[in-house]
């Protein structure tokens, strides 16, 4: 699909398995393309990484890779890798960020006021799933476009995340219930421990499942897909869900880490890390397509990008604008889809 | 002021989709006019007059004139997110010139803001974006460059003439909220009387159709968005001469709420229906709500926390959205409601 001059999708006459190539160099271009398309964020992520290992002093060193690189990707990743199955029913979740906060202010809150810790996170997941349900529902059953059914909690979630302290700053020092963002099993921060789960369920479900097969004809063609049988609505309901539940996970990843739970700022900007991540990666926002590593490389990507800049004396604010730049032409290389 | 919608006709429930319709028209106008009511007739003279009324219309000035822009993004079916960094940038390009009085600030903050505008749709129409990506990576790039232009500080503004939006009134309401007003009129004519309105939401209904009449898709969609650009660059202006300075964090967060006003409003997110006076009307009654809550806690009698006013507007969108979900599916007047994200 390519979209038209205002952005939404075109149906294209569906070409199938067999696409037949033009011959000579035009087939060249069209697969260097395709590899571009595949590869670029890896591509992108391995030179930044070249790069780093010989220009950077100390860049590869474990305690650079795992406990600055990789600890400060993980909770976008894990956020990404909900997104990129939202987006893969050609939905979006803008609401994450204030579902982080709601997660992180719900399990400190019960911690603080004596509640055992595993019952505080998994209240502040079944809390994180209602937002999902929320969500999923206003989408999949009301049919309300996914960017202003998350739109509605990304406004009042923040709110509701306030509300439970009156905006207080809510300090933690509980260190089973901050295991999640503080422990470092076999040396190795918890988060980057529980990206990697994540990431390797998440792409098996894809890969392997009924459901990773539906959420993909989903987002491809809705109409046809129902029309096939296929339960659209529990798909898409379901994808929310998922979405909202990593989303809670990272926000008791960042409380914990940060030894407070902070309602104003927890998880501010999170849905554009998290699309930007999958984005960056090739996935289109139009759905029918999804790549859990993508989402991964994505994520690791943009941070490195990030932390080189800066390491090498640009300031944030011209890294920032680097990485306007890079999204764009991510997308402008997507773009050219055989 | 309103286009475009087909009346449902042949139905059964004729009258209740047409009380429905006229829901969705003008709900948010009657839920308006009950909330002025109701301020006036619980907080008295005080609410409805002198300080408050100006000093409500003044504030609301920028975010109008931001919504207004979206509004028309969003009548084509396009979405805008960079315009909260923009007039962010147009607030700071302003104050870099301020010294040389309003009229040199508006311009070239208003041209910053056209700028990227032109980027936008630039990379949009020309080079076949998604809108909402690009959108979202020019919010992040923009705001760093408003960022570096002011060194990540506060920029403050030159001393005199420059502020002057700040306390300058006419017949009794600030001049930035009679922009504001003469700005949706030229708007909402706009959209009704000339070649180009008409245009706007011809594309935004069906972008194959009027490709096919003929229509210039691209050339209109660019300048939409070059539009929505220089809006928000000139609401960055007001914010800086308002408030005499620009920080750090300003215009964060106005894209949504911008979107949300237009969507309170009544117009269509998938494109091709759209009111641009309701989305005035949306833009003042989500602003309304915030100053309601000032005035009720100002009574002493109950205290309701600012942070209310988030979950007031997010369960006032969901209204909104619910009834519109539930007319367009029973009336049938666009395709689908399930649109795709950008």
């Amino acid at each position: 699909m390519t979209p038209d001059p205002v952005g939404r999708p075109v149906a294209e006459p569906a070409t199938g398995g067999t696409v037949t190539l033009p011959q000579g160099r035009g087939r060249r271009d069209v697969q260097w393309k395709r590899w571009a398309q595949r590869y670029g964020a890896l591509a992108a992520l391995v030179a930044l990484f070249v790069f780093n290992a010989i220009d950077t002093p100390f860049f590869l060193t474990r305690q650079s890779l795992l406990f600055v690189l990789l600890r400060q990707a993980a909770p976008i990743a894990i956020v990404a890798v909900g997104m990129a199955i939202v987006i893969g029913t050609a939905g979006i979740d803008l609401s994450v960020g204030s579902v982080m906060a709601i997660a992180g202010q719900v399990g400190a809150s019960l911690v603080l006021g004596g509640h055992p810790f595993l019952l505080a996170i998994l209240a502040a997941l079944s809390v994180s799933a209602l937002c999902g349900l929320f969500n999923g529902t206003l989408v999949a059953r009301f049919g309300v476009q996914p960017i202003i059914a998350t739109l509605i909690l990304f406004i009042a979630g923040r709110g509701i995340a306030q509300l439970i302290t009156a905006g207080e700053l809510q300090p933690l020092a509980n260190p089973d219930f901050q295991w999640i963002g503080l422990a470092r099993p076999f040396g190795v921060p918890a988060q980057v421990i529980i990206a990697v789960v994540v990431a390797v369920v998440a792409w098996l479900v894809m890969r392997l499942t009924v459901y990773g097969r539906q959420v993909i004809a989903v987002g491809g063609n809705e109409t046809a897909s129902r029309l096939a049988g296929l339960p659209a609505a529990r798909v898409k309901l379901l994808a929310y869900l998922i979405s909202a539940l990593l989303a809670g996970l990272v926000g008791l990843i960042t409380v914990s880490a940060t030894f407070a739970s902070d309602a104003n700022n927890t998880g501010v900007g999170m849905e554009l890390d998290a699309i930007a991540a999958v984005a960056v990666a090739g996935t289109p926002l139009t759905g029918g397509k999804v790549t859990i590593w993508g989402a991964v490389v994505g994520a690791v990507m943009l941070k490195l990008l990030q932390n080189t800049l800066i390491v090498h004396g640009i300031t944030k604010e011209v890294a920032q604008m680097i990485e306007g730049v890079v999204i764009i032409a991510a997308l402008w290389l997507q773009r050219h889809e055989a | 002021m309103t286009t475009s919608v087909t009346t449902p006709g042949g139905t059964s429930s004729g009258r209740r989709v047409y009380v429905g319709l006229l829901l969705q028209r003008q709900g948010a106008l009657i839920a308006l006019v009950v909330l002025v009511l109701f301020g006036v007739f619980r907080y008295g003279e005080r609410f409805a007059t002198g300080y408050n009324l100006s000093s409500l219309t003044g504030d609301t000035a920028k975010y109008g004139l931001v919504a207004l822009g979206m509004t028309f993004v969003i009548m084509t079916g396009g979405i805008d997110l960079s315009v909260g960094s923009v007039a962010a940038l147009g607030g700071v390009v302003a104050i870099k010139v301020s010294e040389h009085g309003l009229l040199a600030g508006l311009l070239a903050g208003t041209a910053a803001g056209a700028a990227v505008g032109v980027l936008n749709g630039f990379l949009i129409t020309r080079l076949r974006l998604q809108p909402f990506i690009v959108t979202l990576a020019t919010l992040l790039a923009i705001r760093g460059l408003a960022l570096n232009l002011a060194q990540t500080r506060a920029a403050v503004a030159a001393p005199g003439g420059f502020q002057k939006l700040g306390s300058w009134s006419v017949l009794g309401l600030p001049v930035a909220a009679w922009a504001m007003l003469i700005a949706f009129l030229i708007g909402a004519a706009v959209v009704r009387y000339t070649r180009w309105g008409r245009r706007v939401l011809a594309i935004g209904g069906n972008v194959d159709a009027a490709k096919l009449m003929g229509l210039p898709v691209a050339r209109t969609a660019f300048s939409v968005y070059v539009l929505s650009g220089a809006l928000a660059g000139c609401a960055g202006v007001f914010l800086a001469s308002q408030n005499g300075s620009v920080d750090t964090a300003a215009g964060q967060g106005w894209e949504l709420s911008a979107i949300a006003a237009v969507v309170v409003g009544g117009t269509l997110l998938t494109g091709g229906v759209g009111s641009v006076l309701s989305t005035l009307v949306g833009v003042l009654l989500l602003q309304l709500i915030f100053n309601l809550i000032v005035f009720e806690n100002g009574k002493h009698v109950i205290t309701i926390s600012s942070y209310w006013e988030s979950v007031i507007r997010g369960a006032f969108l969901l209204v909104v959205v619910l009834l519109q979900v539930r007319l367009v599916k029973r009336g049938g007047t666009t395709g689908s409601a399930t649109g795709r994200t950008a």
